[in-house]
């Protein structure tokens, strides 16, 4: 069976997005181990509220999954409605950060604040930026996928988030646990 | 390419939010071995179970699997290549001068710089 051409372009497009986010933590982590004095820093950061967004993405990624199922069953408006689920979803998690930045950025911790804040704003918002596009996306899968129309398209945007899922898997730790 | 009922779903979905709260409570008990296998070993465990089940690279066409690997092993060489500079602090022809401050855990304001 060959893979379909939509979904190779998606697998092509992630593998970029790996080289892109992987060379961004990468730096974080080798600049993170050569500071520990960062973890002065890091503790500032408020891992509830990075533990609820954890929740929230992958709940999400729950209903992005069961999306492609009913999808997969020929069922187009119930995987419009669990698209629209995963779109509230990302809206959760960028309401949730919209509130984390501006109490940290109250305190007076900036993106040129220091090193750390520098690369916090930058991983956090560069994925929150995936996060906004894959909704818009979403948004536009689902209105066709609710009058059962190119229901492949599904499949291919749930991948897309299950990585933006995979990528804050990562951030997570990262940026909010290692204090 | 769904292989699983909702119920097999939501089964992962359940087992990803239990190794969420061990990655959040690990790391509490302050012990440096037990938040690197808490927060980054159980968070590489998390990354497995969504990409095996939910984005189905577990039936997904092989060679996929090899493209997406091939640029994290792109990512291991930039940082075996990139990090020995970054973290060593004198070379033979030039030393660092920036004095890391020591690790307070206390409130600070944030400062210009490193």
């Amino acid at each position: 069976m060959e893979v379909p051409t939509g979904r190779l372009a998606v697998w092509w497009v992630l593998a970029s997005e790996i080289v892109i986010f992987g060379g961004l933590l990468g730096a974080y982590i080798m600049h993170r181990i050569g500071h520990p004095a960062w973890a002065n820093q890091a503790i500032h950061t408020n891992t509830w509220a990075g533990g609820f967004n954890t929740l929230v993405l992958l709940s999400s990624s729950l209903s992005a999954v069961l999306a492609h199922h009913a999808a997969e069953h020929g069922d187009g408006p119930k995987a419009a409605r669990l698209l629209r689920i995963t779109c509230l979803g990302g809206l959760t998690f960028l309401v949730v950060k919209a509130f984390e930045w501006t109490h940290e950025i109250e305190l007076g911790y900036t993106i040129t604040s220091n090193l750390f804040w520098s690369f916090y704003y930058t991983a956090a918002g560069l994925h929150a930026a995936h996060v906004i596009a894959g909704m818009v996306i979403m948004l536009i899968v689902a209105r066709t996928a609710a009058r059962n129309q190119e229901l492949q398209r599904v499949e291919n945007i749930g991948i897309y988030w299950h990585f933006v899922d995979l990528v804050w898997i990562f951030l997570f730790p990262l940026l909010y646990i290692a204090k | 390419m769904s292989a699983h009922a909702p119920s097999y779903y939501v089964k992962i979905w359940a087992i990803l939010c239990g190794l969420l709260v061990v990655s959040i409570i690990g790391p509490m008990a302050g012990i440096r071995v037990v938040t690197l296998i808490t927060a980054f070993g159980i968070a590489i465990v998390k990354a497995y179970l969504v990409a095996k089940n939910f984005m189905h690279l577990g039936i997904e066409r092989r060679w996929v699997t090899y493209i997406l690997l091939g640029m994290v092993a792109f990512m291991v060489v930039f940082f075996g290549g990139i990090s020995p500079d970054v973290l060593r602090h004198k070379g033979t022809q030039w030393q660092k001068t920036y004095q890391e401050p020591a690790v307070t855990h206390e409130h600070e304001t944030p400062t210009e710089g490193h």
